[in-house]
């Protein structure tokens, strides 16, 4: 009896104070933030998003160093070994691969007339030099991923928890890009103009991979207006590169989306 | 149930660290025109001379007609041929991408011209600056007097791969051509290319012409004339100079049309002191009334689908615009603001239409939407009117007339064109005075 008194006491008390501590804050008005208005010149404050306190960080990056060679000698993520192709790809390889497809699609939308001229071009413009060129950049390519792989690792991703941009360092991104976009300006009002880019980043912020996510409207009929301004917001993302990405937590950054949508600003 | 616990804690722990995709939304860019570079036109050596111009200059000629269409655009920015490193003809086989980003351009037009067989061969190909890869690669074989027109025809499909909405250079321009006092003008046909060049004029000028317009083929052009201060309607051949009468009508005539089919005209005459929108048939000649009211009905334009109409009329006391369907049923006022409305033309696009307004004395040329909202003004001044518009809908052309003095000095009429968001405004050049201009569709489609 006492036993289940004393419970009863111990909870009727917990719950009290519980609500003694939430119930004026659930009183206060919500605070009426001001749209938030970037600007060119940000200035990154060194404390946002910063896990630990430096020194503490030092200490633990290097324990955790030490983990991370365990775990990759013991087990490299299986996800990684996927993204390796098994052996460079060959650019000729890839031009019979696009014209079987276009085969397959629709042959009777080939213009005689654009097609010779295509072929004509093609004879021309064929360069060993620009071949070799593609094949040292796919290494390259490769060579950058097989890298970044093996930093990631457990430990690395536990080593940073705060998610998403902070405010200013998403200001500072979104501010570079709209000096880099040249908007086209025969885009139509009334279609829908999102653009979605993911990329891949590196550390540095120069853009290890882009690939736009509708990519098929880009080739839809009646649509051309579209492939332009993807055109122009992948554009803008290269004159922009290195983009501003903060200077830690690359974990958190690497994959970023990039969503154009000129909407607003064509009506406004 | 332990077991079940642990699963969900695991997921809980894995959760924690799972990092979602982070998301910028990027709502504004710059409205500077796009820097673009016009390399010179690579003349080939194999070329043969031809008298009737400076073939080695050729190349460079074309860039520069080129060059004039995307300047007058407003969207793009030529760069100046000065700071170019790379050859035309290297640049054409193979640009040095960083050299052409070093000057900021962000796209590149490269090409060759070949004159053999007494055949002009010019080939083109505009480049990703940026990207560093081809967009577009076409050539064309004409004969040497119709380089202009491949500049042109280049231009368009430039402007299309970069803007995605189709060009408008490769296109022509009626208009009335007037010399003389102010008092006693001669007024011809002039017709001339978008950039003023290659004029030529298809009447005499013994006879006052008004308000040509094309057909959609761009082969006829209707006018109206006055024969023994009779006004009649004309078709004109502009390929073969053969004229005909459509009609002549009683009254005051005004501003006949084709339908977008080019099967009818449409036209308001006064019949019995009453001015209504009538169609005829060009091929039966049967005349058909579609507005019937005590009130001035003038300037119909039809919808580009062919299924509306707007007109001007002053049913409601003043001057203002209405749009019915093409049966002359459903009319509906779509102007409401101070002052008076006219010359309604209906855009190719079908989204807008361009008006003249009057208000406290002052001409101003502008666009609403065909419900008649969104009206923006775009230009302001003593007097102008009768836009006309660019085959892709997004350019305005109309006359401007100046003050004159009480015996006529000082009077000059030009053709003037503006960008629909109403900046880019400019004096079109013409050999004479000018008015009443109308744009054709493209000439090659």
């Amino acid at each position: 009896m006492s036993r289940s008194l004393f419970f009863s006491f111990f909870l009727h008390a917990f719950f009290i104070y519980l609500t003694a501590l939430t119930l004026p804050f659930m009183l206060r008005n919500p605070i009426d933030l001001p749209p938030i208005v970037s600007v060119e010149f940000i200035e990154i404050r060194d404390e946002t998003n910063i896990p630990y306190a430096p020194k503490a960080r030092k200490i633990i990056e290097k324990v955790k160093k030490e983990k991370e060679r365990v775990v990759s000698e013991q087990a490299p993520p299986a996800d990684i070994a996927k993204e390796k192709p098994d052996r460079i790809p060959m650019p000729e390889d890839k031009k019979e691969k696009q014209e079987l497809k276009k085969k397959k699609q629709n042959p009777e939308e080939i213009k005689p007339q654009i097609r010779q001229v295509s072929e004509f071009e093609k004879k021309e413009l064929f360069d060993p030099n620009q071949i070799a060129a593609l094949i040292d950049k796919a290494k390259e390519e490769q060579a950058e991923t097989e890298r970044k792989s093996e930093k990631l690792t457990q430990s690395n991703v536990k080593n940073s928890f705060a998610k998403g941009l902070s405010l200013s360092e998403e200001d500072a991104l979104r501010a570079q890009i709209f000096g880099c976009w040249s908007v086209p300006l025969g885009l139509p009002f009334d279609e829908e103009l999102l653009v979605r880019i993911k990329l891949k980043l590196k550390p540095d912020g120069t853009i290890l991979k882009s690939e736009i996510l509708d990519h098929a409207r880009m080739n839809t009929p009646g649509q051309s207006f579209y492939r332009v301004l993807a055109e122009s917001a992948l554009r803008a993302i290269r004159i922009c590169q290195p983009l501003k990405v903060p200077p830690t937590g690359y974990e958190r950054w690497k994959n970023l989306q990039l969503n154009f949508d000129p909407t607003e600003m064509l009506k406004g | 149930m332990k077991k079940i616990f642990f699963i969900f804690l695991f997921f809980i722990i894995s959760f924690k660290n799972a990092y979602s995709l982070i998301k910028v939304d990027i709502t504004r860019g710059n409205l500077d025109p796009l820097p673009i570079a016009i390399s010179p036109l690579h003349v080939d050596s194999k070329s043969e001379k031809l008298s009737l111009f400076d073939t080695d200059k050729l190349g460079e000629e074309i860039s520069k007609v080129i060059e004039q269409n995307f300047r007058s655009t407003g969207l793009f920015n030529p760069l100046k041929k000065d700071s170019f490193v790379q050859k035309p003809d290297i640049a054409h086989l193979k640009p040095r991408f960083e050299d052409w980003r070093l000057i900021k351009a962000q796209a590149l037009i490269t090409g060759k011209v070949l004159i053999k067989n007494k055949k002009l061969k010019v080939e083109f190909r505009l480049w990703d600056t940026i990207a560093s890869k081809e967009m577009i690669a076409l050539s064309f074989t004409t004969t040497p007097p119709n380089w202009r027109r491949v500049a042109h025809i280049i231009s368009d499909k430039v402007y299309e791969r970069l803007t995605g909405e189709s060009g408008y250079f490769d296109t022509r321009i009626i208009y009335v051509s007037e010399t003389g006092p102010k008092d006693r003008r001669i007024k011809k046909l002039g017709l001339m290319d978008q950039d003023g060049y290659n004029t030529k004029y298809l009447t005499l000028g013994n006879e006052l012409v008004l308000t040509p317009r094309f057909n959609p083929t761009n082969q006829l052009v209707t006018y109206m004339s006055y024969f023994k201060n009779m006004p009649r309607v004309y078709l004109l051949d502009i390929e073969t100079g053969i004229q005909e009468v459509v009609g002549s009508f009683p009254g005051m005539t005004f501003a006949p049309r084709f339908s977008p089919d080019g099967k009818k005209i449409i036209m308001s005459f006064a019949k019995d002191g009453n001015s209504d929108i009538y169609t005829m048939d060009l091929k039966t000649r049967i005349v058909e009334k579609i507005t019937n009211h005590p009130s001035i009905d003038t300037s119909p334009s039809y919808s580009p689908d062919g299924k509306f109409i707007c007109f001007n009329s002053d049913r409601s006391g003043v001057q203002q615009i209405y749009v019915m369907r093409s049966d002359g049923t459903q009319v509906k006022r779509i102007t409401f603001g101070t002052g008076l409305y006219g010359t309604p033309v209906w855009s190719p696009r079908g989204d807008l239409i361009a008006f003249t307004k009057v208000r406290k004395g002052r001409f101003y040329i502008g666009v609403m939407r065909a419900d008649g909202t969104g009206e923006r003004l775009l230009t302001e001044n003593f007097y102008q009117e009768a836009p006309s518009w660019s085959p892709n809908g997004r350019v305005l052309i109309f006359y401007r007339e100046t003050k004159s003095g009480s015996k006529g000095e000082g009077f000059s009429a030009k053709l003037w064109s503006i960008d629909i968001t109403g900046y880019n405004e400019r004096q079109i050049k013409t050999e004479t005075d000018a008015s009443d201009p109308s744009w054709s569709s493209l000439l090659s489609k």
